[in-house]
């Protein structure tokens, strides 16, 4: 008997290793013989730890599990979920970049080429650096990391540069609240991301890649190390990638708990090491990137989703999705939200249908009073914004931002002026320095929504003049785009900057 | 993780990091291993790292003191990060983080007085859809409510 217990860290953060153990110890005492396999997770995490049984019939889903129903589970006593293919949240889903994950087992090199991992590198390495970009141009990818930038451009540009050495570097930095997507990747099904960065590396004629990935991700780092080791005694990567003659190799580097690292120049300036400070622009990373050569450098998504479009077509992944935003979008549901998790699909969902339909509204069973999508620097969008599709443009145009696609949902009881206020002091906290808009502007933001709380109404004019500063003075989007949140909450639910003020009258 | 062993001398942080140095940009992988190693990034190391690497000693101080994860002294003999993010500020997070600093008697940054538990701010674990979160050491734990976080500062001993 085959029984799939998930290894995710958010399934382990809710049980899942006791789960195993239960289920290993109650097997032992019953005399059945079972293999128990780690999965990562599909993404459903409020059913996390979610248990599969393999049946002739399929995979049949168990959930959330306790250790204490091991033994109901064995018996077979314990309430299924059914076929877990067949819940309503895996059907309604395009996987494609998520296509293995929760499927087979993360390091487990066979079952990933079993399950059409590596079909994409082997036709990439067939063909020119120049169809190779053109094929991720053609299939509209646009960088899934927050900026939307067009991933076809930008190893354009890489490709065309002339260096002795170039270079991939994935950025798996994933600060933001409300984003998980490349941890469950990283965590679930490794290989895509390698074989995404390989394909890369062949593309622009990059030899040398690094995945920047951040410290508070133990679980990640472990499963990426461990892959990457298997890819080069397999081959995989090395002097010669599945003996096609192209060389690639790559190294995990692990970051030190600086949100600013995330942004690509300062992630460079990081990996070089020093100061995670951000980098003008001019110089593109693209052509003076890490230690100063051409560099790609892409979100873990981007990346780990051009294995599918060069295995399945760009066609068919530019055939997904809504108006500029090709292929499909991970959009992962997270804080107040009843079906908290991970799910893909073609962009073009509706934010309401997301929050209501698929998340299940809150948690909680109270009215949802707003939705920050994009993580920390994005907009709260309120329900009545709920029509706007999902979609780059889309939400530019409801003053928001899709970021990494994370949506946090927040109830009634949330305090938009204290959410404001949070967004200014994480500002304050995670500024590099480097300008004066953020590093000091987060500071006396945070001072300016205490006034505002202090029932000071003339503050409220001050701190639209400080955002519109750090929007036009900042160097990065961590001072740029702060206004967005701190904004969105003052315009969109003025009666919480009201009522104390009031109050205190 | 006890860290009680006496300073380290510069040939033991040289033996430590030496492996290190045919990587391209090796500083956070050397400050890693030496965290690693002693808790901390002992005041020795940063003139050992500036001759190794041919950097000026307070260009690596720079370095050190920029990351909220290098500490100039050893934490506690664990460390539990909380998180205080947005996602986990809509489940009840900065109540749970009030409730146990309370506990503690402590503040950010602190670490109890029988040197059991530090606690630091962490601002997202990728934990964001089973929320709130918080990490003991190496260990991620979600879906925390008071009951479990008392449960999971007996088990650290504070
Ligand atoms: C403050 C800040 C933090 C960022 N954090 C991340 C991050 O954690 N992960 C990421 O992929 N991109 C992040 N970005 C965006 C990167 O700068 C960059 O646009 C991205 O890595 C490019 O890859 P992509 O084109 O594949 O999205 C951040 C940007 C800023 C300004
Ligand atoms: S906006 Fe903030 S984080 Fe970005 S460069 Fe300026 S000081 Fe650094
Ligand atoms: S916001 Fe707390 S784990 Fe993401």
């Amino acid at each position: 008997m085959k029984i799939w217990v998930p290894m995710d860290s958010a399934a382990r953060a809710v049980g899942a290793d006791e789960v195993a153990t239960a289920i290993a110890r109650e097997a032992a005492s019953r005399g059945i013989d079972v293999q128990i396999a780690r999965n990562g997770t599909r993404g459903m995490i409020w059913l996390e730890p979610l248990v599969e049984v393999e049946t002739d019939e399929g995979r049949v889903g168990f959930g959330p599990v306790a250790p204490e129903d091991a033994g109901a589970l064995l018996d077979g006593t314990l309430d299924s979920l059914g076929l877990v293919e067949d819940l309503d949240w895996m059907r309604r889903q395009t996987r494609l970049t998520f296509a293995r994950c929760g499927v087979t087992e993360p390091l487990d090199l066979d079952g990933y080429a079993a399950r059409g991992g590596l079909a994409g590198l082997r036709r990439a390495a067939a063909m020119t650096p120049d169809a190779i970009v053109q094929q991720v141009t053609d299939s509209g990818l646009r960088g899934r990391g927050g900026a939307g930038f067009p991933t076809g451009i930008k190893w354009k540009t890489v490709m065309q540069a002339r260096a002795a050495q170039k270079y991939i570097v994935c950025n798996a930095d994933e600060g933001d609240s409300g984003t998980f997507a490349d941890r469950m990747l990283m965590e679930g099904d490794p290989f895509t991301l390698i074989e995404g960065m390989i394909i890369a590396g062949i593309g622009v004629g990059a030899t040398r890649g690094y995945v920047y990935l951040r410290s508070e991700y133990p679980d990640a780092i472990r499963v990426m190390n461990a892959a990457v080791q298997i890819a080069r005694e397999r081959g995989l990567l090395g002097p010669s990638v599945l003996d096609t003659g192209h060389q690639f190799d790559m190294e995990i580097r692990k970051g030190a708990g600086a949100y600013v690292c995330g942004e690509e120049t300062s992630l460079l300036n990081s990996l070089e090491g020093k100061r995670g400070v951000v980098r003008a622009k001019p110089p593109l990373p693209a052509l003076s990137g890490f230690l100063g050569q051409p560099t790609v450098v892409n979100n873990v998504i981007s990346l780990a989703s051009v294995p599918v479009i060069f295995e399945r077509g760009a066609d068919l992944y530019a055939g997904l999705g809504h108006n500029r935003s090709r292929g499909t979008v991970t959009l992962q549901i997270a804080g107040n939200a009843r079906r908290g998790g991970l799910f893909e699909a073609g962009f073009g969902l509706s934010l309401g249908e997301v929050v209501n339909d698929i998340a299940g509204g809150t948690a909680s069973g109270r009215p949802v009073k707003a939705v920050q999508v994009g993580g920390p620097l994005g907009a709260y969008m309120r329900p009545d914004q709920f029509d706007t599709p999902m979609g780059y443009e889309e939400f530019d145009e409801q003053g928001g931002l899709i970021g990494h696609a994370g949506l946090v949902l927040f109830d009634d009881t949330a305090d938009m002026m204290q959410m404001a206020r949070f967004a200014m002091e994480f500002c304050a906290v995670e500024s590099c320095g480097k300008c004066t808009p953020c590093r000091i502007g987060a500071v006396r933001g945070v001072e300016t929504i205490d006034r505002i709380a202090a029932g000071d109404a003339r503050a409220v004019a001050l701190l639209t003049d400080l955002c519109d500063t750090m929007r036009d003075g900042s160097l990065c989007a961590l001072g740029g785009f702060t206004p967005y949140p701190v904004m969105s909450a003052l315009r969109g639910f003025p009666d919480d900057f009201a009522t104390r003020k009031e109050a205190a009258e | 993780m006890t860290f009680s062993s006496p300073a380290p001398s510069d040939e033991e942080i040289r033996t430590l990091v030496a492996p290190l140095t045919g990587l391209e940009g090796p500083l956070l992988p050397m400050l890693h291993a030496v965290q690693d190693a002693y808790g901390c990034i002992p005041d020795a190391a940063l003139q050992v790292l500036a001759d190794l690497l041919n950097l000026g000693r307070a260009e690596v101080h720079g370095v050190v003191s920029f990351y909220h994860d290098f500490r100039k002294v050893p934490a506690g003999r664990h460390i539990l990060r909380i998180c205080r993010a947005e996602a986990c500020q809509s489940m009840g997070g900065a109540a749970l983080a009030d409730a146990t600093l309370d506990r503690l008697g402590i503040g950010w940054h602190d670490t109890t007085a029988n040197g059991a538990v530090t606690v630091e701010p962490v601002y997202c674990l990728g934990m964001c859809a089973c929320a709130p979160a918080a990490m003991l050491d190496d260990r991620v734990v979600a879906r925390l409510d008071d009951a479990r976080m008392n449960r999971l500062l007996d088990e650290a001993g504070a």
